[in-house]
């Protein structure tokens, strides 16, 4: 048994967090959060220079060859710096899919491509309010649909995309958004430090992807749900640091405010939520990097724990912050926003904890 | 990262599955055994002999103090594998876990070759003698007196919440010696013969009905100065070093009442229906699946630390803290679902022998004892985060100009 990163590991940890924190200031997300723009594209060309859209990906398509335990201290790093940049939708989401599942001309033809950020991919699997359900329709290779919301949908060079064939079966696609038949239309949400699409397909040529369909659906968000987690535990982290250091510098009644125990505890309890996150999370990346028969349902946990654990250190953060919490200026709100498009990006939590409750049954 | 056990823990491992499977009896519910009554008592002394006998008995301790001169990760793979029989063996935990301690790093060579393999295999029990009436959380406010009278001590004073001293031969009793001092630096730590008439011991009836706990007075009780624990005035570092030591102890043992809750989920129908299929089960489930797997891999993070060397840090308060309120949630969950019966407790009649109506009256306490669920986040806070404490008014002035609330 050994729940702990490598030498190796914590090594490309520490490079991550060393230049997000100089590249990926707050400043650089109110670039994003407070303008029209997208995303920073600068340090989405740094981040691609570094190497890590091509981490996971395999050697003979360009990549790395890096596992997951490498890919989510990466993870961890951007949830904590809360960088305003499509790696979620590009790397987890559709980089995962076409190596897992597609052909080997896909593979050829995406993966470099992804590698080195030529192009950026997502994948569509919303269809409006509720839980996901799919009418997209893939007729003769055509694809309309309805798409909403898409995570960086405006910004995609293409996407994986969820529909169902003549016969009603759910496959995954590969669309290309510059096709005339596509039209973007971009949302506004909780959180404009990344970018939410509505996508309109209407008789778009599609490519399956491989074979795949509603199995490999459900292995991909596994797998994402466990990197998304590590990006919610780094952003918890950050916020429950923002909130130690904030009150311990504000005196109120002639002491420091951390000094209350009304306070403390609160953190006590912040830190609760997070170590159990933290530990769900690890032993969700364990699980996958190992391929374990638990990895469906540690998944699934370390998905819960996690978006539990964001949403209660960010909204407590701002609480300990008192009205200062509530500006625009302080950047407590940044984690809370982060915490909400987290919580919604591959299913929200009613759906994931009774996805957690069929598996434990 | 990877969830192997090394080759030496897998044929430990093996080892203790034979054993087990001939020497105990595998369970075959997830109940945890009651701890009161002198038949659970004997029947422990009994389990424990017998570990002893076959080198199962205290794991991490040296051989010539009755031991098995193994690892903590020797321990954790005996508890794993325990927990699938019905055996008695958290019975001596307060006594073997704290108090052993205590004799381990302070009691001389000869009293540790004396007492240790006695209380290794259960032949004599200890408690551990810290809590008194005026002082819960604040512990170092404690009051019993040991007064220097030769080569002995004498003692007068109260104690409570003392688990198990209506069965122990020996006790780890913390002291004051010198009330003119600042509070921690005027205690002394002792072993004690509790078989002496000195010593009287009461029991506390709890609320559930349950008689687990003790009252213990001193009356001249005599101490032998050889018995003394460490140096006189260092019975606070003493006392630190015991809790320190019991925090890998209890760490994996600290129950959260989830597994029961599990079972009952997939076994209880209600209104001819599955309880599993209600939806308000299953979103509560989620939730405390996901805090009590969590809770299970923090100790397994833990003991990645303890194998690489280091030392168990907060993962105690942390467990003891969300266990014992999870604990407590569920039972009052469990009860409410079983409608207007719930209330009944019997163990014919109520779903598991009653045990979440027993756990819904049981539960307060486990939410008190061994430090509160607000000393648990006292210590997360100020020792993990590094908030600073309260402004206190004893520092600084002599223990017993202390204000005391009373007249």
């Amino acid at each position: 048994m050994n729940l702990e990163f490598s030498e190796e590991q914590l090594f490309i940890r520490n490079q991550a967090r060393n230049f997000l924190s100089q590249e990926c200031s707050a400043s650089v997300v109110r670039s994003v959060l407070n303008t029209d723009v997208p995303f920073d594209r600068a340090l989405w060309q740094k981040i691609v220079d570094l190497g890590w859209t091509a981490m996971s990906i395999p050697e003979t398509y360009g990549g790395l060859g890096l596992g997951y335990l490498e890919l989510c201290v990466i993870a961890e790093e951007l949830g904590r710096s809360l960088a305003p940049v499509p790696f979620s939708s590009s790397v987890y989401l559709a980089t995962e899919a076409i190596k897992s599942w597609g052909t080997e001309p896909q593979k050829q033809h995406y993966l470099p491509k992804l590698a080195t950020g030529e192009l950026i991919g997502t994948l569509a699997m919303n269809e409006g309010l509720g839980s996901p359900s799919i009418a997209a329709q893939v007729l003769e290779g055509k694809l309309t649909a309805n798409k909403i919301p898409v995570p960086d949908g405006d910004i995609a060079d293409f996407t994986v995309l969820t529909a169902r064939d003549e016969q009603g079966c759910v496959g995954l696609y590969l669309v290309d958004l510059a096709d005339a038949g596509v039209q973007r239309e971009v949302l506004t949400s909780m959180d404009p430090s990344r970018s939410q699409a509505r996508l309109v397909f209407d008789n778009v040529p599609v490519q399956a992807l491989g074979a795949a369909g509603e199995t490999q659906l459900t292995e991909l968000l596994d797998r994402v749900a466990v990197l998304l987690a590590f990006e919610q535990i780094g952003g918890c982290q950050a916020a429950l640091d923002m909130g130690i250091a904030y009150t311990k510098e504000r005196y109120a009644f002639g002491r420091a405010i951390a000094s209350f125990q009304a306070i403390k505890h609160k953190f006590a309890d912040m830190y609760v939520a997070l170590e159990l996150a933290r530990a769900n999370a690890y032993y969700g990346v364990c699980a996958l990097a190992s391929d374990a028969p638990d990895l469906p349902l540690a998944a699934a946990t370390a998905r819960v724990s996690a978006t539990d654990a964001y949403y209660f250190i960010s909204k407590e953060n701002i609480q300990v912050h008192g009205g200062m919490g509530f500006t625009w200026e302080f950047d407590c709100h940044l984690y809370y926003r982060r915490a909400q498009l987290l919580s919604g990006l591959i299913g929200t939590q009613p759906i994931w904890k009774e996805t957690l409750t069929q598996r434990l049954l | 990262m990877d969830f192997q056990d090394t080759p030496q823990l897998a044929v430990f491992r093996s080892d203790v599955k034979i054993w087990l499977e001939a020497n105990a009896t595998r369970r075959t519910d997830k109940l945890h055994m009651g701890m009161e009554g002198d038949t659970a008592f004997q029947e422990a002394k009994d389990w424990y002999k017998k570990k002893a006998d076959n080198g199962f008995a205290c794991l991490t301790w040296a051989k010539e103090y009755g031991g098995a001169g193994l690892t903590s990760l020797h321990e954790v793979v005996w508890t794993q594998e325990v927990e699938n029989y019905r055996t008695r063996d958290a019975h001596f935990v307060i006594g073997i876990g704290n108090c052993g301690p205590a004799v381990m790093h302070f009691a001389s060579e000869e009293a540790k070759r004396e007492l240790l393999p006695r209380m290794a295999s259960a032949e004599d029990v200890w408690c551990q003698l810290f809590s008194e009436p005026s002082a819960g959380s604040d512990v170092a406010g404690l009051r019993t007196r040991a007064e220097p009278d030769g080569d002995n001590w004498i003692l007068n004073g109260q104690k409570i919440w003392t688990s198990g001293a209506q069965y122990s031969d020996y006790g780890v009793v913390l002291t004051r010696t010198d009330p003119t001092i600042s509070k921690y630096r005027g205690l002394t730590l002792f072993m004690i013969d509790m078989h002496q008439s000195g010593v009287e011991v009461r029991p506390i009836k709890q609320m559930d009905g349950g008689g687990h706990f003790n009252e213990v007075f001193f009356h001249d009780a005599i101490v032998p100065d050889a018995y003394r624990l460490g140096e006189v005035g260092g019975g606070w570092t003493g006392a630190l070093t015991v809790l320190m030591s019991e925090r890998l102890a209890i760490s994996g043992v600290q129950p959260t009442g989830f597994p029961q809750f599990l079972d009952l989920v997939k076994s209880l129908e209600l209104n001819g229906q599955p309880i599993a299929n209600d939806p308000i089960v299953r979103d509560q489930l989620a939730t405390w699946y996901s805090q009590y797997a969590g809770l299970q891999a923090v100790n397994k993070r833990m003991l990645t630390a303890v194998a690489k060397g280091g030392i168990a840090g907060a993962e105690a308060s942390l467990g003891k803290l969300v266990g014992a309120v999870m604990n407590q949630e569920i039972a009052n969950f469990a009860c409410q679902i079983f409608g207007p019966a719930g209330i009944v407790q019997d163990t014919e009649l109520s779903p598991e022998q009653a045990h979440f109506q027993q756990q819904v009256l049981f539960s307060p306490g486990v939410r008190l004892a061994g430090g509160t669920d607000e000393v648990m986040r006292n210590i997360l806070a100020e020792q993990v985060l590094g908030l600073p404490q309260e402004p206190r008014a004893d520092k600084g002035i002599p223990f017993q100009d202390i204000p005391t609330g009373s007249a």
